[in-house]
């Protein structure tokens, strides 16, 4: 049997091809196609409700594309949704932890789910440390503030060290210095690829290597790389009229 | 980065020992539970205005009281997944789904006998003149056990992720259950009867009950991955 074939530079990490969602006959995503390398980032772009929270849960394979086709690290969804599971972590805008545990159970949880070795307990103690949550390991999240919870979040999504990480809006919550703590735990790395979906243009622009505009009924207003977008263009999606066709 | 999935059994050991800790800390379900049957039966006592049942009518308190107290718990079982986001957190890792539901039917396996351990004494205290009958009436709860916790992590799903959850979720498993009860009420009968212990048809409706147990699991394990589905 031959060795196989060493993978290109830029695989792609994403794909998508007329990919369409609709909640029983409302669509909120029509049509979208995208393409992404891995090591990437995509930032998404749109106002409330132009479908980037649908994007993202059928990106994490949590939902069914009504229609189209979409490839995540090689693999199709929803058939192949199972060889990707495992790969991905996800910041939405629910923490996925459990209330009436404390911060380490619930990593330790977590660990389990991802069959990390050793229970995952150095890598949560790592990352405990680095988002400043050490001191709170045994606070119970209901007894955590908005922004605790939302670090211990980040804990949650990066301890498996996904190879895909969709950020839902990934900063909310923060005061400056969780911000300062939580940044570049989420930002660019070797070998990651990243969905980042956010309000904040300029920091869109900023991070991301392609862009991709969804206009308030799901259509797409522009998918391309970030040189070809300008702050202007990319602001044009939260105006009152994009959309209304 | 690709690491070698879980198995199934680790992941339910891991979700029953994270829903077992939950429990033991907030007491959400088997105090009510025990609450509940302790209730039920001054009600039947009173009701009944009888100190003393035996034979159909003993077993039927007995099991009507298990069945209404379990609902409690079976209500209750996903409601944490649903709200806290469990099921996305379950489906996002290299886990077989599956693992949540015998997860599930372990935890509410673990209520029932908890809540039997104290409902028993209970009910032969205020209903039986001998408790010669509960020793082998064992074997027949823990069937009807395992029917219910079964049938409750396989139903329980599909009303938590409905509005009216908790109309669905009986509505739904009381018809289901109409077997199993059946069977257990047939065994029960004659253990509790007046003239002492009889054991006439208990092999058979013992059989009915390990076989409705079985093919319920079956149904699950088979079913459960699409039951959660988006």
């Amino acid at each position: 049997m031959s060795d196989p074939a060493p993978e290109p530079a830029d695989a792609t990490a994403l794909r998508a091809d007329g990919l369409s969602h609709a909640y029983g006959d409302r669509w909120v995503l029509r049509d979208v196609s995208l393409g992404l390398d891995e090591g990437q980032t995509l930032a998404v772009l749109g106002s409330n409700g132009a479908g980037k929270s649908t994007l993202l849960r059928i990106l994490a394979t949590l939902l069914r594309p009504t229609e189209g086709g979409v490839e995540v690290l090689g693999c199709e969804l929803p058939r192949e949704a199972w060889k990707v599971r495992g790969r991905i972590g996800l910041l939405g805008h629910q923490p996925l932890l459990y209330r009436d545990l404390d911060a380490r159970e619930n990593l330790h949880f977590h660990a389990r789910l991802f069959a990390l070795p050793g229970g995952g307990e150095e890598r949560a103690a790592e990352l405990l440390e680095r988002v400043g949550l050490s001191h709170r390991a045994s606070t119970r999240v209901d007894e955590m503030s908005a922004g605790m919870i939302r670090r211990l979040a980040v804990c949650r999504a990066l301890l498996h060290e996904p190879d895909l990480l969709i950020l839902d809006e990934p900063l909310a919550n923060l005061d400056p210095a969780g911000v300062e703590e939580v940044a570049p735990l989420l930002g660019p790395a070797p070998g990651r690829t990243r969905v980042l979906v956010t309000h904040d243009v300029d920091a869109a622009l900023a991070e991301a290597d392609r862009v991709l505009g969804l206009e308030r009924d799901g259509r797409v207003a522009f998918a391309l790389p970030v040189g070809e977008v300008d702050a202007e263009r990319a602001r044009r999606v939260y105006s009152e009229r994009a959309g209304a066709r | 980065m690709t690491r070698p999935s879980p198995s199934t059994a680790a992941v339910a050991r891991a979700i029953l020992a994270k829903d077992l800790r939950v429990e033991l800390r907030t007491l959400q379900s088997v105090p009510a539970m025990l609450l509940f049957a302790t209730t039920v039966f001054v009600i039947f006592r009173f009701g009944l205005d009888r100190t003393r049942l035996d034979g159909g009518l003993a077993a039927g308190v007995l099991l009507v009281t298990i069945l209404f107290a379990a609902l409690l718990a079976i209500n209750r079982i996903f409601v944490a997944e649903r709200e806290q986001g469990g099921f996305e957190a379950i489906r996002l890792a290299p886990a077989d789904a599956t693992a949540l539901f015998f997860a599930k039917a372990a935890a509410l396996l673990v209520y029932l006998a908890v809540l039997e351990l104290f409902a028993l004494p209970v009910f032969w205290l205020f209903f039986l003149d001998s408790g010669a009958g509960l020793a082998p009436l064992v074997p027949v709860l823990l069937l009807l056990d395992i029917a219910l916790a079964v049938t409750g992590a396989l139903i329980s799903p599909m009303a938590t992720n409905s509005r009216a959850r908790d109309l669905i979720g009986p509505l739904i498993l009381l018809p289901l259950l109409i077997p199993a009860m059946i069977a257990a009420a047939g065994a029960g009968q004659h253990l509790l009867a007046a003239g002492g212990v009889s054991y006439e048809q208990f092999g058979t409706w013992l059989a009915v009950l390990g076989l409705y147990d079985l093919v319920f699991l079956l149904i699950g394990w088979a079913a459960f991955d699409f039951l959660i589905e988006d």
